[in-house]
């Protein structure tokens, strides 16, 4: 049997999912990482996408729109927002799209640095693509 | 003697308000196992992340370069006090301790010489305070609309309170709200956020060093705004799990005083109709006696 880590997936509002687990595919801000049993311990904050969990009852795939990971002796993830990817539907990321968006509006208002911002809106819509919703 | 019909229109008055109270009652007790479901399901994110972001602020809150909302401006002449109360009354004494001790400690920053601002969250207490330090109001976060707490409420409201950070209003902010403790006892608290006030990680050697990714700079900045938005969230949930628990117990209350009251004016009811009775028996035997 394969090793397996305590992971747990929490967002503000409630407990999605906790558990051992063989590994778990992180959308971190650098890049995606995959982070399984003995790792080495590691902060990192996400990017919009998704989270693919590997356990011993097959693959869950969740979407998350930012926060952070801990890696240390079991993950835990702490999502700003995390759904399950069959929850995901057109209207629901459009949502999440629009709102990228307007952050973005703001911040161009405000002659901030429109690249996080931007980027929040390419992230998003790159999670549509990957998961098969279009969002125009 | 009291009119018999006036005391059986009392009696029927002060029943219905029973049953009023008793239904608000039994509807607080629902929200209440609601409210507190809410905050238990959001412990687990406030706790880890108070955990890291008190980590990661140990290991870089020496640092010059440590993020304002960290280290604070330097100065503690202005304050900004967030008073988070509930919308609606009824609810025992919850609205007006909160309220209490928002302005106790305006009223000794004033004395202080301190510059003081206040925002206001929920209709109640802004207008409990208003009298006092009106003219210190800078804002009011209406929550009428809210049935459930949820996160992008925080989010709102620590979004107008950083907005403001950065405009450089204020050196200092302060949320005030009710710690749930059990249905009978609530504790108004007061809490800084800016800057973070973390209780130091033990250092017991045991801590693990972690790589950071990006690095602990970028990471701590983008967790700060985030770290106020959760105490605002947690503070949000508590207070609303404080307002039913202080609602039931006031209407439990209101509910057993009017149980005392009816007993109380059906013995006058009763006693007044026995006087009434042996008045008349009394004129009809002395009028046949006088025969």
């Amino acid at each position: 049997m394969a090793e397996t880590m305590q992971f747990d997936l929490v967002s503000p509002e409630r407990s999605l999912m906790s558990g051992s687990v063989t590994s778990v595919q992180i959308p971190g801000a650098d890049g995606d990482m995959t982070a399984m049993p003995n790792h080495a311990p590691v902060i990192t904050t996400l990017r919009p996408g998704i989270l693919k969990v590997e356990g011993e009852s097959g693959t869950t795939e969740y979407v998350v729109t930012g926060g952070f990971a801990e890696l240390g002796e079991g993950l835990s993830v702490l999502a700003e927002r995390a759904l399950p990817k069959a929850d995901v539907t057109t209207e629901v990321l459009t949502g999440l799209v629009d709102e990228a968006k307007a952050a973005l509006e703001t911040v161009k208002a405000n002659n901030g640095a429109v690249d996080d911002a931007a980027k929040l809106v390419a992230d998003m819509i790159a999670v549509g693509n990957e998961i098969g919703v279009s969002v125009s | 003697m009291p009119n018999l019909k006036d005391l059986k229109t009392r009696i029927e008055s002060v029943k219905s308000t029973r049953k009023i109270t008793k239904a608000m009652q039994m509807v607080a007790a629902a929200k209440l196992r609601r409210a507190q479901d809410a905050a238990e399901q959001a412990r687990p994110y406030t706790e880890r992340f108070n955990a890291v972001l008190g980590a990661l602020a140990a290991s870089v809150g020496g640092s010059d370069s440590a993020p304002k909302l960290l280290s604070g401006t330097g100065s503690d002449q202005t304050h900004l006090l967030v008073v988070m109360t509930a919308e609606r009354g009824l609810c025992g004494g919850f609205n007006s301790n909160i309220a209490k001790l928002a302005r106790i400690k305006a009223a000794e920053l004033i004395a202080a010489g301190k510059t003081v601002k206040i925002l206001t969250v929920g209709k109640k207490g802004r207008d409990a305070i208003k009298r006092d330090f009106g003219d210190h109001f800078v804002g009011h976060v209406d929550m009428s609309e809210v049935k459930n707490v949820a996160y992008s409420d925080a989010q709102g409201v620590a979004k107008d309170v950083l907005e403001r950070f950065d405009a450089g209003e204020f050196d200092v902010a302060t949320i005030f709200y009710s710690k749930f403790v059990n249905v009978v006892s609530q504790i108004p608290t007061a809490q800084q956020i800016i800057p973070a006030d973390f209780d130091a990680p033990e250092e017991d050697g045991a801590t693990t060093l972690y790589d950071y990714e990006p690095d602990e700079e970028a990471i701590l900045a983008d967790l700060l705004p985030r770290g106020v938005a959760t105490q605002i969230f947690s503070a949000l949930l508590e207070n609303g799990a404080s307002e039913q628990g202080a609602r039931m117990s006031a209407m439990d209350n209101a509910t057993r005083n009017a149980g005392d009251m009816i007993d109380r004016l059906t013995i006058e009811f009763n006693r007044s109709r026995q006087a009434v009775i042996t008045n008349e028996l009394i004129e009809i035997i002395s009028g046949a006696e006088a025969l």
